[in-house]
Parts: structure tokens; sequence; C-alpha cells
């Protein structure tokens, strides 16, 4: 398992306590999971994603993602619709460990209020949130 | 014995039967036919069944082989926990294949069934007197059905005092079918946060039991092997609004006759024959979960019920408040014989006994393994303990290296990952039929397996070298399944 030195933490997205990464994209949200979330839970082998069009409020469980070790649920950084979701990561779950910034993102969401996206943390923010966690 | 059980003994290949099977080998001379043939029905006829031809020994190889690929409970200590996998006493398959019991069908009228009615209405009768509830069903097939009957029972109950509630609070130390099942009945689980001490305050409860909350899932002893000592305040907290309380008796093994259930506060209970009451359990199974309830639930427990008139006993559905069926017939049957007959084997000093020698073990193996592996929760155990891996993982071991490695040294590894409110969870439950030699043995080769965590961690990582087959890759078993052979 990965020291925090070693994870990869991109400063380009904002990370929530439970450890979703959100990245604004134009008008759109891309969502994923952290680097740390996908190291401590292990090979993914399901991710379980909503439907285009579903609503959800900041904090809601929107899916899950299941490893060799334990299902985990998502949830939403940020209160908003789902435009679209990752169809790759039904074929291809390994995406999410392999590339959980890019290739392996979740979800597309349609903000509700924009500012809740100022209320995520930061790189820096997160590095020390996790240092708390450990 | 002194060393460990692990060696690299040699291990005999064995190919499927289709690939071991010669056309015209037989195992058995069929009996001389007796009557004149008569052709079946033409539409009725089809291609015959794929068998392949085997001679006796061929059968009897196979299946000796393949034991021996396996790991069970009489091969050596089995120490998952919150699995209680203890030893199955062999008295128990003698009783579950008596005559009377394996012949019976189950549509034999009641006065042909005498005998079969009598052991489940006693057997309803002793876990009663264990437990300290009032009354009993024997339908449910196994734990997680305990829980789902034990959902409807108090739907049941609040419906018929006008109480529509849609809430059930679970808190994070419980068993992770808890909020499934409750989620089944339609309920949804609120989750709530143990303590400090890695148990539930009142506090916590007081925070989310209200007039819309049909009640509390609580497994006591809980998953990280702790008593939860203050069931009694929060068991009046929930009352109090007009709720229930369900526990999950998985754990039961650390309380047989020591703790009265119905006294802590609980309205409902299940228990799980196949771990407290040494039926055989998982693969060996099928398992069998009584659900115990107070009296004011008795109206409600799923039907056909054993009743006793005049030394007679038969089979009543009339209890117009039952949930209603809830298994094919009346249950396991088989695993109630074999659980009759662990009970009676015991008896009420050799149970508390039990319970009382899995309490030691577990806390024998928390004192002894402590500096060996991070306890987080340090504090007298009930029947099981919960390490971590964080010690290790300054090397980059991780529990399951560990588990893989206990494979090497002869025992099977213990539960991981779980509880998930430790973080690497390693969960060990001895159960009281492990002596202390095997116990030290066991602790020997966690020793040792710390040491090389320390020395040559790439062995771990290897691990298991010793075994039939090496580590499988779980990430492509679980993404590509290949379910047939």
């Amino acid at each position: 398992m990965k020291e925090i030195s070693e994870l990869n933490l991109p400063d380009d997205v904002r990370y929530s306590e439970t450890h979703e990464w959100a990245r604004l994209e134009g008008d759109t949200l891309r969502v994923g999971i952290s680097d740390y979330a996908q190291d401590q839970i292990g090979d993914v082998v399901f991710v379980e994603l909503p439907e285009a069009g579903d609503l959800f409020g900041k904090g809601e469980e929107f899916g899950s993602v299941e490893s060799v070790k334990a299902v985990s649920e998502l949830f939403m950084p940020v209160g908003g619709e789902i435009l679209s979701v990752n169809a790759d990561l039904e074929e291809s779950p390994e995406k999410v460990n392999k590339s959980p910034y890019d290739e392996g993102w979740m979800i597309e969401v349609k903000i509700d209020d924009p500012t809740e996206l100022d209320r995520l943390m930061t790189k820096e923010a997160y590095i020390e949130w996790l240092k708390g966690v450990e | 014995m002194k060393e460990s059980a692990g060696t690299t003994g040699l291990i005999l290949n064995e190919p499927l039967l289709w690939e071991k099977g010669k056309k015209g080998r037989c195992g058995f001379s069929l009996p001389r036919r007796d009557v004149e043939p008569s052709p079946p029905d033409e539409d009725l006829m089809g291609e015959g069944p794929d068998f392949p031809d085997l001679s006796e020994v061929d059968v009897v190889r196979h299946y000796t082989r393949l034991s021996q690929w396996n790991f069970g409970v009489d091969t050596g200590m089995y120490p998952l926990g919150s699995c209680t996998m203890k030893y199955n006493p062999k008295i128990n398959e003698k009783q579950a294949r008596l005559r009377g019991f394996s012949g019976a069908h189950p549509l034999l009228p009641a006065d042909l069934s005498q005998g079969i009615l009598k052991l489940m209405f006693e057997l309803e009768g002793f876990l009663a007197q264990i437990t300290g509830m009032d009354a009993v069903t024997l339908q449910p097939a196994a734990g997680a059905q305990g829980e789902l009957a034990g959902m409807l029972l108090i739907h049941g109950y609040l419906k018929s005092k006008g109480r529509r509630r849609s809430k059930i609070i679970i808190p994070d130390t419980a068993h992770g079918t808890n909020p499934a099942s409750a989620a089944l009945c339609g309920f949804r689980p609120v989750p709530v946060k143990s303590g400090e001490q890695g148990i539930l305050t009142p506090e916590a409860i007081i925070e989310v039991m209200d007039e819309d909350t049909a009640g509390i899932m609580v497994t006591n002893p809980n998953t990280l092997g702790l008593f939860e000592e203050n069931i009694q305040k929060i068991a009046e907290i929930v009352h109090s609004k007009g709720g229930l309380v369900y526990c999950d008796g998985a754990n039961m093994n650390a309380l047989m006759g020591i703790a009265h259930m119905g006294k802590m506060g609980i309205d409902i209970l299940h228990l799980n024959l196949h771990k407290t009451f040494s039926t055989p359990h998982g693969g060996g199974g099928p398992g069998s979960g009584p659900v115990c309830v107070r009296k004011y639930l008795k109206p409600f427990l799923p039907v056909p019920r054993v009743i006793r008139k005049d030394d007679r006993y038969s089979l009543s559905e009339d209890f117009p408040q039952s949930i209603g069926k809830l298994h094919a017939f009346y249950g396991n049957f088989g695993v109630m014989i074999k659980a009759y007959s662990y009970i009676r084997s015991m008896g009420p000093e050799n149970l508390k006994k039990a319970s009382q020698l899995a309490v030691l073990n577990a806390n024998y193996i928390k004192e002894r393994l402590k500096g060996i592996f991070h306890l987080p929760y340090d504090r007298p155990c009930m029947h099981e303990c919960v390490f971590s891996d964080k010690f290790q993982n300054k090397q980059k071991i991780t529990t399951l290296n560990m588990a893989k490695r206990l494979m090497d040294y002869g025992f099977h590894p213990p539960t991981i990952y779980f509880p998930l409110v430790v973080k690497g969870a390693i969960m060990i439950e001895p159960t009281e039929t492990e002596s202390k030699e095997t116990l030290d043995l066991f602790i020997d080769a966690c020793q040792a397996i710390a040491d090389e965590a320390k020395t040559d961690p790439e062995v771990l990582r290897q691990a298991p070298t010793h075994c039939k087959v090496r580590s499988l890759d779980e990430a492509a078993a679980a993404r590509r399944p290949c379910l047939t052979g």
C-alpha cells in the first residue's frame, strides 16, 4: 500500500472527505475516486453506477465499487443531475485502479450549486486530511 | 506436536471424472431383470446424461484425493472470526442418520411423526432456555433468513399496534447482512457509529432513535468481539420510543448459559445452529437460523408451529397474526437433529463451559499476539479478537499477505478485512475446541510470520508456497468468473 508521499494527487481536481475527486470541465463536473481510495480498496472487480438523468444531493450515495476486499459506497461530492456515466467500467473495472483520474472516471454531473465545489478540498488540504485518517 | 503442521507433503493430482472414465467400466452390477422389458414412450426419450464410465476404485480415489486438497475443521484449526468454526462432533452425524429421522418424509402425517415433532418441540424449549427468551421458531434456513424473519416480526408487531415506522438503527459493528435484511423488509437502515471503546454509547442511540424508527439491530457480542456493555440502557431508549430490539445472535458462542438475553432487553434474537450449536458450516451445511422471541411476539412467529396437547404433538397453522411461511415444510430438519444431539450430549453445565473456554481461548490469543500485531481495541474480548496489519504496513506487508502465509504453516486463515471499522482487520476466533497446544502453535506461526515480514517480506508476498495451488488472481476470478469445468 502506498505512503502518502507516493500517492498520485493531481492539482486540477478537488477532493471530498470520502475520497472522491471532482474536476470541472466546462459546465460539467467529472467525478471518480482518488488514488488513495483505489489503493486502499485494492483490485476493483465491479463498479455500480447510476443512470443519466438521476438526481442526487451532495453526500448522497450514487453507486458502489466492489473490490476483492469489500463493497464501498460512492458519494456525491456535490449535488446535481447525472449527465453520463463511464460505460467502459462495466467491461474494464480495472481502469479505476490503473487510471483513477482519467480512464477510470465514473460520472459526469450537472451541478446544482457551483459554490458547493469551493467546499471540496484542494490537493494540499486533502493531504492534511489523509494524514489525520492514517 | 511441537513443530508446525504445514509441510510440502506429496499432493496427488486428479483429473475430472470425465477425463478419467473409459467406456465399459462399471462400479457395480445391475440386479438381474425380473420383469418383461417395456419400451418407454418415444416422446419421453432423448439423449442420455453424459456420465463417465468408472470403476469403484476410480470413484473412491477421485473423492479421496479431492478431500485431501481441502482444508476443513477436521484437518486443522480454522480460526475464521465471526463464523464460529467449532468442531462438529461425530455423534451428531450418527443421530441424524438414524433411520427414523433420515427416512422420514415431510408429508408423513403427524401420527407417524411423533418423534420428529417431539424433537422439534424440545429443541425450541432448549433454545429458549439457553437464551432466556420465551418462544422459538426453527424455520429460518440460516442466519440471514433469521434476520429477515426478525424484521418481519417487528413489522407484524408494530402493525398490530397501529404504529407505522420506516427506519431501523444499525451500528457499524453489526454483521454485514443486517442492513440488507432490514432493507429487504422495506425498512431504511440508519447507520450509527460505535464509540471510542468499540461499543455503542447510549448517547449515539438517543440521537437517532425517534417515533419513525421501528427498532435496532445489534450484534452482541459485536463484530469486534466486544460485549455491548450498554445494551440494557440502549434497549430502554429504544423501547421508550416504541421500538423493538433485535439481536443478531451469530456470536452467541460467547454467552451460552451466561447471559440472559431477555433480561438484557432483547425482544428478538436469531441463533446460528451451524455456528454456536456445532452443526456443519459452509459447504458442509445447510445452515439453520432459529429465531427466539419474547412472549408478546409469539403470535407472530411463522407457521406451521409444533404444538403439544395431551402429550401428542401436531402441526398447527392456526395463528392468524403469523408472518406466514418462511421455508418449504419446517426448515432444515437434519440440522436441528444435530443441534439437539449437541445440546443433549453437552448438558447445561458443559454448554456454559464451552462458552467460557471460547472466551478464554480468544483472550489468550489476544494477550499473546498483541505485541506482534496491532490491537486497535485493547480490552477484554469475548469469543474473538480483532487485530490489524498496521505494524507490518511499514514493510508494505498487508493482512492478505499474512493470511496467505498462515496456510503454509498449516492453519486456515482468519477472517480478513472485516469488520470494516478496523483497517486491514485480522479477526481471529479460536473457539473452545482448540487445545492450548494448538493455540500455542498458531501463535508461534503468527510470530514467525511477523518476523518474516521484517527479515524476508518477499516470502510473504509469494505465499502460499506449500499449498496445492499458489496465490490465485482473485481480481481476474471476480472480473471474469469461469463457472463451468
